[in-house]
């Protein structure tokens, strides 16, 4: 009898999923080997003070991630989520899909952040999420590879852009790595040339659906862009290539430059740091201000979670500023909390510049527009770099999505 | 035999004949001999582009051992035998006890319900996704494994059924007949005529089970989330989502997935051809 | 599990004709023998069926109230663009798919010789069908791969320009039936060697011994006698391309854009990005509707000849 009982006592936690009372179950979402390491260290030291919590780290890669996530949302979710700011988590607090963990933000934890930030994660006046990194997007770029083509500037203007494309393409190689596979890396083209051409406040309309696709300032973007994609700019098949397959064009002087976030320099090794710089993307009409997509990342307890109250602790643990400031220098990201101190870090040091010195800030395309209206999009921004000549037949099929969910587009501004 | 056997032909004919068959088995397995010989190669050669000469130096240990040490892949083939056994001896348990009532008894609606089985087998698996995965909310087993056997073993009876049925009414009715006569019961006859007597058909059906549930990515990427629970397609894939360039890890990982089902193949191979051509020399 | 209806029905097929009787006493014996059964498939896949259908005359989010649409969503779903197009992909990819009954039987019939070390070859021919389509997938994403793959060096080698099929959208499709004919052709392949072990000798024999050979003992003697096998053969194959998922899952996601998008995947795609339950249940029906009319056609044969 015994020994029976001690076999089943040995199957039950084969069979059910080991989920009992002190286990957090974290799902991270990258694959990362630079991040995953700093939120493990991170783990680590958030069991060493809270020793009656054992963390359950499920790792995912960031693709498969955001196509997993609606299905434990809406099922039977883990304690603590990875997600975006902005309009990428209202969506989700919409259905109530998220639990309301305004309680973490006190007085004094308000005081150690910016307005902007506390409103990406807020929903009428009540927060949804913890905002713990945010980074810049912008030109990375091989000084060598592109002075070897007799660039010695990195692009500052649309002319700037067109002849280093012409006088890479010359040396044969590819101006821009891109890889479209995972859809998103288009959208950082889109973004820019709109925030170039049209400025935040058009681009703003644009993502909260008042503006129709097919309204002539949109035609603008893509005009443009049609001007690049017919010089052969960016780096062949990349419609079956994820970003980090297209960096390895990148690091093997195969292309010169990447329109990327932050994220990528983790990747560099040595050798490469001391080879790649970084650059804003170009101006492309005078007068429009500077404005920048800075995506920042959140961290949230689902409302169905099991395991709610160690959530909750383990958000409060994230937002604590020498927290922030640990997780953000191996990250090599910006810590949203203001007293965190930022990696001494040269990318990162201009992208702080940067941001702080922006008129203003996007998110990105994906998470400040509907997603079900970006991943449609983007589809249509895949399809126009490996088809130009089907705008017409794009943009139509882009709109239909955005009537679809915002309904009939506000009348249209007078164009500046 | 069809077609003229090879072997009453001429030395050369025979020569030439195997030839032929290594060349195009060659060809036929060069997608994995490219895989096998890139999960031990460094990553430096293959990024100079090196894939089909003799890896220069074999990194055999080192490639494996990052699998194996550096990810979670251990834990995913263990969970995926912890999945898949239980799976397989339910599967083919459940489909021996109807297979035989199918077989040996007739009711009204017997055939109705063999069809069924069969039927229900065929059915795409997002047809039932939604409801199934709401029904694992709903009894509590949302990411565990025992949902995973559950269903496995449903689906799988129904194709296992078939397959039993079949076996045993090739059985002839006299020797059970001649159980019953010294007073045993239908389960009695079960137990002690039928299942003796259908081990090969078991062994048969276990091993098509286990390729069947071992191979399973479908169901993984929709009951499970945690990585104590995912079996190792899925673990694969998003392996592979944490590898990316590093081919020679991607090609190691898709090795060791295939390992179970291949060795399970080879040391079943005499009873998996035997169960197929029971039906052929039952008829001579 | 998209080639369960494996090896039972060639069986049925070639098993002698008419069972002996069975027994009369039916009984409590009987229920218990398949109680077990009934309950757990009704459960788990019975019910599911006709639950999924229910859902698809619903908008839902998955959470929360559903609301009834009736057959609002079939009404959008035949205005879907997205979704006519993964109906022809998978007709493509069903056309496609009858060529593995065709390379199967040419490499069994290469292969049904009785050398040494024979068995051994057609184990190793055999071998793509019991790994899973995941690692199948990922050979083949590496197979196609535009800078390293294994593709481009042959048709390099051919004096071949270059080509990306997973990056077009006219090659993305095929790359993945390319993938999926490997398995499937060897699984052709076992069930025909098993046919043509079943051959009756003394009619191949007797043709022989009327002069013919090749080509006409083939077609007049030999095709004839695997017509039950050939039925099955082309109906699992049909089955598998219905199924197909996991390939698209593992090398294209749809993509480029939807050009490579199947119903199954699409219905995936709807319900767990898109949070459109409903949406994605309607689909699910349209691919049991099309998956219908072959298990009908396969249990009539079936179970034809057992009457």
């Amino acid at each position: 009898m015994p020994a029976s009982r001690f076999a089943l006592l040995a199957v039950v936690p084969l069979l059910g999923s080991v989920a009992w009372a002190g286990t957090l179950v974290v799902n991270f979402n990258s694959a990362e080997p630079a991040q995953r390491a700093a939120w493990e260290t991170a783990v680590v030291r958030f069991e060493r003070e809270h020793p009656d919590v054992r963390v359950q780290l499920n790792l995912y890669d960031h693709e498969s991630y955001k196509r997993s996530i609606r299905n434990w949302l809406t099922g039977v979710p883990p304690d603590v989520v990875f997600w975006f700011a902005g309009n990428r988590m209202r969506q989700f607090v919409a259905p109530g899909l998220l639990e309301d963990v305004s309680e973490l933000f006190t007085p004094e934890a308000r005081d150690t952040l910016h307005r902007s930030a506390l409103d990406l994660v807020s929903v009428g006046g009540r927060q949804y999420g913890v905002p713990y990194t945010y980074y810049q997007v912008g030109l990375y770029f091989r000084r060598d590879v592109l002075a070897a083509a007799g660039v010695q500037e990195p692009p500052r203007d649309w002319r700037d852009l067109v002849t280093a494309c012409e006088k890479l393409k010359a040396r044969g190689v590819e101006p821009f790595a891109i890889g479209t596979k995972d859809l998103w890396p288009a959208a950082a083209w889109f973004d820019y040339l709109d925030l170039r051409l049209n400025g935040l406040a058009f681009h703003t309309e644009l993502m909260q659906g008042k503006v129709a696709y097919t309204d002539r300032r949109v035609r603008e973007i893509f005009a443009l862009w049609r001007e690049l994609i017919d010089r052969g700019c960016f780096s062949r098949n990349h419609a079956s290539s994820s970003w980090q397959e297209s960096q390895a064009l990148l690091y093997g002087g195969q292309a010169a430059m990447m329109l990327i976030g932050n994220y990528i320099v983790a990747n560099f090794t040595a050798d490469m740091r001391d080879r790649m710089d970084f650059v804003r993307f170009p101006t492309l009409r005078s007068g429009v201000g500077q404005y920048e997509d800075a995506p920042m990342n959140t961290l949230h307890v689902p409302a169905r979670a099991r395991n709610k109250e160690d959530g909750k602790r383990f958000l409060a643990f994230v937002m604590r500023a020498d927290v922030q400031e640990t997780l953000n220098k191996a990250l090599l990201q910006i810590p949203v909390n203001l007293r965190s101190a930022t990696a001494a870090d040269r990318f990162l040091m201009q992208g702080r510049h940067l941001l702080a010195t922006a008129d203003g800030l996007a998110q990105y395309f994906d998470r400040d527009t509907s997603e079900d209206l970006a991943n449609i999009a983007m589809k249509g921004f895949q399809e126009f770099m490996l088809n130009p000549d089907r705008l017409d037949a794009i943009l139509p099929t882009i709109e239909r999505a955005r009537s679809r969910i915002y309904g009939a587009p506000e009348n249209p501004a007078p164009a500046q | 035999m069809f077609p003229a056997p090879i072997a009453r032909r001429g030395v050369i004919a025979r020569a030439g004949y195997r030839v032929a068959v290594i060349a195009s088995l060659a060809v036929w397995l060069l997608p994995l001999a490219g895989v096998a010989l890139t999960s031990i190669r460094s990553i430096d050669e293959l990024n100079r582009g090196n894939f089909w000469s003799w890896p220069a130096e074999i990194r055999f240990f080192e490639n494996y051992g990052a699998v194996l040490t550096g990810s979670r892949m251990a834990q995913f083939i263990l969970n995926s035998f912890v999945i898949t056994i239980p799976s397989v001896i339910g599967s083919v348990v459940l489909a021996s006890m109807a297979g035989f009532a199918l077989a040996k008894h007739e009711f009204r609606g017997n055939r109705l319900l063999l069809m069924a089985f069969v039927a229900g087998n065929l059915v795409p698996s997002q047809v039932l996704m939604i409801p199934v995965r709401d029904l694992a909310i709903a009894l509590g087993l949302y990411d565990s494994r025992a949902m995973l056997i559950l269903f496995h073993t449903a689906f799988q009876t129904g194709f296992c059924t078939l397959f039993m049925r079949n076996f045993i009414r090739e059985l002839p009715d006299a020797v059970l007949d001649a159980a019953r006569i010294e007073g045993a019961g239908e389960l009695a006859v079960f137990w002690r005529v039928v299942l003796p007597l259908v081990r090969p058909a078991i062994a048969a059906v276990s091993v098509l089970v286990f390729t069947f549930v071992w191979n399973d990515y479908f169901w993984s990427l929709v009951l499970v989330q945690s990585d104590s629970i995912r079996p190792i397609t899925a673990g694969l894939q998003s392996l592979r989502g944490m590898w990316q360039t590093s081919w020679q890890l991607v090609s190691a990982g898709s090795i060791l997935a295939a390992l179970p089902p291949v060795g399970v193949f080879f040391l079943m191979q005499r009873q998996l051809v035997e169960g197929l051509t029971f039906g052929a020399r039952t008829r001579d | 599990m998209t080639r369960t209806l494996a090896q039972a029905p060639v069986r049925a097929g070639s098993r002698a004709a008419g069972a002996g009787k069975r027994a009369p006493h039916v009984g409590l014996s009987t229920v218990i023998l398949l109680a077990p059964a009934c309950l757990l498939f009704s459960l788990f896949v019975v019910y599911p069926i006709f639950a999924s259908i229910g859902i698809s005359f619903y908008d839902w989010s998955g959470v929360g109230a559903r609301t009834w649409v009736g057959l609002g969503n079939y009404r959008e779903l035949f205005a879907d663009p997205v979704f006519g197009k993964a109906l022809a992909n998978n007709l493509r990819w069903l056309g496609c798919y009858l060529l593995a009954p065709v390379f199967g039987l040419a490499l069994a019939v290469f292969l049904n010789q009785t050398l040494s070390g024979m068995r051994v070859v057609r184990s190793l021919f055999f071998m793509p069908f019991v790994i899973s389509q995941v690692v199948v997938g990922l050979v083949f994403s590496w197979f196609f791969n535009a800078r390293l793959g294994l593709f481009n060096s042959i048709l390099a080698g051919l004096g071949l320009p270059s080509a990306a099929p997973l990056d077009s959208e006219q090659g993305a499709l095929y790359a993945m039936i390319a993938a999926g004919l490997w398995p499937q052709t060897a699984y052709c392949m076992i069930l025909f060697l098993t046919g043509l072990a079943t051959l009756r000798p003394e009619l191949i024999d007797a043709a022989r011994v009327d002069g013919a050979k090749g080509w006409s003992l083939f077609r007049h003697v030999v095709l004839p006698q695997l017509r039950p096998v050939n039925f099955i053969v082309a109906m699992v194959c049909a089955v598998a391309a219905l199924r197909s998922f996991d390939y698209v899952m593992i090398m294209t996601l749809g993509g480029p854009y939807n050009s490579s998008t199947v119903l199954a995947y699409y219905m995936f795609e709807q319900t767990f990005v898109g949070l459109r339950y409903g949406y994605g249940a309607a689909i699910a029906t349209v691919l049991l509707a099309l998956m219908s009319g072959l298990i009908v056609v396969l249990l009539w044969q079936m179970f034809r000849r057992e009457r």
